[in-house]
């Protein structure tokens, strides 16, 4: 199947709940009060990207709870965990509007069978999208119990509380009733379309305390199971063989050496050729031995070349922001700017590579598989295999880190193919190598930005154009009267041909580029103005969430004014990104005879409106800056024509022990607003920081991301 | 080469019958159904399959198994004595050091076997023994601390 097939976010030919049915459904689930909640805010999430509601989302069917008769609380929902949290943060949303404790919350994650269907887990949508309408599930579940306890305890329900997991009588604190009890003997459904009575965060016990880690133990002592973990009997490992290059087509192809090994199986399935046995790496061995040849075309596009080709095949502008006359902008403007911004593809290069377990029995099958979407991997799975949708069961276990590259899912799809097959169940696990072809990348891209500054150093023009990279936080916030924002093709791989090989969503996908191109290119007017780059902005900023986050990263960094570059070494980047503000603040040291980078220190504020676990929402920001530095350093995919050059972490660098600075985080506390997404926001202005702070130590300005040691020392030397 | 193998598998001693050239990690993960060891790149480059061999710490996908013959190894699943946690698995814990957990078997292995050789490392020492184990979630900061918290725990003593 071809990747454009499934782009991401196309959502509108994968339908809601094709498997059972709702009551179906619901009667799995035994006794006990269920409540089962549709989300408004899908809707909203819907509008935002352009799309009506209802555009394939089920209206009346996303979240639900269950109060059992041993009065635990289970969560099902389809969103999955891959190291952001959400196992824990979710539970604190759900413990605090049904006033239970967070630990008597189970969470029941990503099994299409028993998970309400979810569109899946990227985009920082889990708490910003998701939470609210599983609030309301929970706000809903807890004036149920309270009416059932009117009745138990014969007062009016206006009279009672719930605290703890017991409705008590608020006049007679000894007249009181368990959750537990109240849910014995019970088969109580509730459907209800919120008008949220959520709390008020002065009233959160919960919400916005931090919590440990609820996996963490099983992570630590290797009981946590992630799909490659999963034993079947009979179970077969099946090595794909992969070819070259994208575009290499198969000559001749002898399987008879593999097939020569005790226990070997080789299925040839159109394109899929894959050698299946007992064990991985005899089948892996195996697949070695087979004797192949490829036809290659000649390579027309390579890792330096291919910006000039996105610029020949860029596509069709969009403006996605306006205001003014570009050309009064520019009569007034004392100081012009024209300056052009690139970064390369970079790899998702999670710890877990691919991973899916299939069994297929009859016209059934069950699949376990590493995927941030397994609704529509179940949906994909169907298709292939030609069953009934409510015939495939797909079940994330544990992920092991997705960062956008777990959206595809086709590993799981191989796998169907191959247990379909053989009549066996079959694990799919791509090699380190599989995994840097197989993959989607962050898509090479081009920001081109002209500007002008007047005398008294306002922004008076700003004329931006983002190719390849898309729509995300490419909209400026600074106050300019004359701009305009051109997109130009998106970050999604279905939408191009230019690019050599499939682009995808990597966290948080266009926004790492869009933020490099204008927080750099901020800095570079703030200098020739002769302002201190956070003077600079705050004069050209009205926005006072963003003001906010800048003097807190200024205050806890220390920062002092000067123009750069000081000779410090010290930068400074902002950004939005779906509801979050934040400031970066750097402090680097360049070695200037080899171009080295080291990142000493790095502070970032954060405004995510309610941080429901301060705990968990401050480590994604640690994990957000360490991973960044990789993209900003030394991260970029390798590649002649169609072949991809780097195979494993010998050539493909990503962030090591070594290269950690001193991170400090400053959440900002802001109650009056709902909690928006942490798992993305801080990545996204690591390469402007750098970028900044090595102009500020060496007056060279780095115009690609990732900023080697070569570059910096060529941009050095040019000085 | 089919060959039977004898040594102690978390304190138990075993045996395998297995070709022997086959590396110790797919033996560990398939034969033997200890899946907290984790392949990562196969190559040796990520840790993400480090187990202790003898107080060493081994990259297991590039340990042919034939030389594990009469040592005494010890995967993730054989860190805890009896239900508690080993102080370095706490300390893990308490600092949520780690986010997918993929890597976290082979980082806290790695920070064991330092242990053993330097029970009182400093930041850098931590930094260099775990300069050649991937975190692709960026918990960096958290392992460290964990690892201080842990040797001071333990104040010394490996043993648990």
């Amino acid at each position: 199947m071809k990747h454009d097939e499934h782009p991401d976010f196309m959502v509108d030919e994968i339908g809601p709940p094709s498997g059972l049915c709702r009551r179906d459904f619901l009667k799995l689930l035994g006794g006990g009060i269920i409540i089962v909640v549709s989300s408004g805010d899908a809707e909203a999430f819907f509008q935002e990207r352009g799309r009506g509601p209802g555009a394939g989302y089920p209206s009346d069917f996303n979240a639900y709870l269950r109060i059992g008769e041993d009065g635990r609380v289970t969560c099902y929902t389809g969103k999955i965990e891959q190291g952001q949290g959400a196992i824990t943060a979710l539970p604190q949303m759900l413990a605090e509007e049904l006033e239970v404790s967070a630990e008597s919350v189970d969470m029941v994650m990503g099994d299409t069978d028993l998970c309400p269907w979810d569109m899946g887990t990227f985009g920082s949508q889990t708490i910003r999208s998701f939470g609210p309408a599983l609030r309301a599930a929970a706000a809903e579940a807890r004036a149920v119990l309270l009416e059932l306890a009117a009745e138990k305890l014969q007062v009016p329900a206006d009279r009672l509380e719930a605290k703890a997991g017991t409705v008590y009588d608020k006049s007679r604190p000894q007249a009181k009733v368990t959750y537990a009890q109240l849910a014995q003997g019970k088969k109580i459904e509730r459907h209800v379309t919120p008008k949220p009575a959520l709390k008020k965060p002065a009233e959160f016990k919960v919400m916005g305390k931090p919590f440990n880690r609820r996996d963490a133990k099983v992570k630590v002592t290797g009981e946590a199971k992630y799909a490659g973990d999963i034993r079947l009997p009979g179970m077969l490992y099946a090595k794909i063989l992969r070819p070259p290059a994208h575009d290499a087509k198969l000559k001749s192809l002898d399987t008879s050496p593999a097939e020569k090994t005790s226990g070997v199986r080789v299925v040839r399935d159109g394109d899929l050729i894959a050698v299946l046995h007992e064990y991985p790496d005899v089948a892996e061995k195996a697949l070695a031995s087979i004797k192949v040849q490829y036809d290659r075309p000649e390579a027309e596009v390579d890792d330096k070349t291919i910006f000039d080709r996105l610029l020949k095949s860029s596509p069709e502008g969009k403006a996605v922001a306006q205001g003014g006359n570009l050309d009064e902008g520019a009569k007034i403007a004392a100081l012009s700017f024209d300056e052009t911004y690139l970064n390369s593809y970079v790899a998702h290069a999670a710890m877990e590579t691919h991973t899916a377990l299939a069994e297929v029995k009859g016209d059934k099958a069950t699949v376990w598989a590493s995927t941030q979407a397994p609704f529509r991997a179940k949906d994909e799975i169907a298709q292939v295999l030609g069953f009934p949708p409510q015939n495939v069961r797909l079940i994330s276990p544990f992920v092991g880190g997705g960062f956008g590259g777990k959206t595809r899912n086709t590993q799981a799809v191989q796998a169907a193919r191959l247990a379909k097959i053989t009549g066996k169940p079959v694990q799919v696990a791509w090699t380190r190598a599989d995994e840097f072809f197989y993959d989607t990348f962050r898509p090479a891209a081009i920001v081109k930005i002209k500007s002008g500054v007047s005398n008294s150093g306002q922004i008076v023009f700003w004329d931006y154009q983002v190719l390849f990279a898309g729509e995300r936080s490419s909209q400026q916030f600074y106050n300019i009267p004359h701009h305009q924002t051109v997109v130009k093709g998106e970050w999604g791989g279905g939408a191009s041909s230019a690019h050599p090989f499939d682009v995808g969503a990597w966290r948080a996908p266009g926004s790492n580029t869009n933020v490099f191109a204008r927080e750099s290119h901020i800095d570079i007017m703030a200098a020739k103005a002769g302002i201190d780059p956070v003077e600079f902005r705050m004069m050209n900023l009205n926005n006072k969430r963003m003001q906010r986050v800048i003097q807190a990263a200024a205050e806890k960094f220390g920062w002092t004014p000067a123009k750069a570059p000081s000779g410090r070494g010290v930068g400074v980047a902002c950004a939005d990104y779906v509801g979050t503000y934040l400031a970066t603040m750097a402090e680097v040291e360049v070695r200037k005879d080899s171009g080295e980078v080291m990142v000493k220190r790095v502070v970032c504020s954060q405004d995510m409106g309610v941080a429901v676990n301060p705990e968990g929402a401050t480590i994604q920001v640690e994990g957000c800056i360490t991973m960044g530095l990789g993209y900003t350093l030394t991260e970029e995919i390798h590649f002649k024509g169609r072949e991809i050059l780097d195979l494993n972490f010998d050539t493909y660098h990503i962030p090591r022990f070594s290269w950690l600075p001193r991170i400090e985080t400053v959440l900002l506390d802001s109650p009056e607003l709902a909690p928006s997404g942490g798992g993305e926001p801080a990545i996204i202005t690591i390469g402007a920081v750098v970028a900044n702070a090595i102009y500020d130590a060496t007056g060279a300005r780095l115009m690609q991301l990732p900023m080697t040691p070569e570059r910096v020392k060529s941009a050095i030397q040019s000085l | 080469m089919q060959e039977t193998i004898r040594f102690i598998l978390n304190d138990k001693p075993i045996s395998v019958s297995v070709d022997s050239d086959r590396m110790l990690l797919w033996v560990l993960r398939t034969d033997l159904g200890l899946t907290g060891t984790k392949f990562g790149c196969g190559e040796g480059f990520c840790g993400a399959c480090t187990v202790i061999i003898n107080g060493e710490a081994v990259r297991s996908c590039q340990y042919p198994v034939k030389n594990v013959e009469g040592k005494k190894i010890m995967t993730i699943e054989g860190l805890a004595g009896n239900g508690r946690l080993h102080p370095l698995q706490q300390a893990f814990v308490e600092h949520d050091a780690l986010q997918c957990g993929y890597c976290t078997p082979g980082m806290i292995l790695t920070v064991y076997s330092l242990l053993l050789k330097n029970p009182s490392p400093t930041p850098r020492d931590i930094l260099q023994g775990l300069e050649d184990n991937l975190c692709r979630c960026g918990a960096h900061t958290r392992i460290v601390q964990a690892v201080q918290t842990a040797a001071s725990l333990m104040k010394g003593a490996v043993k648990r």
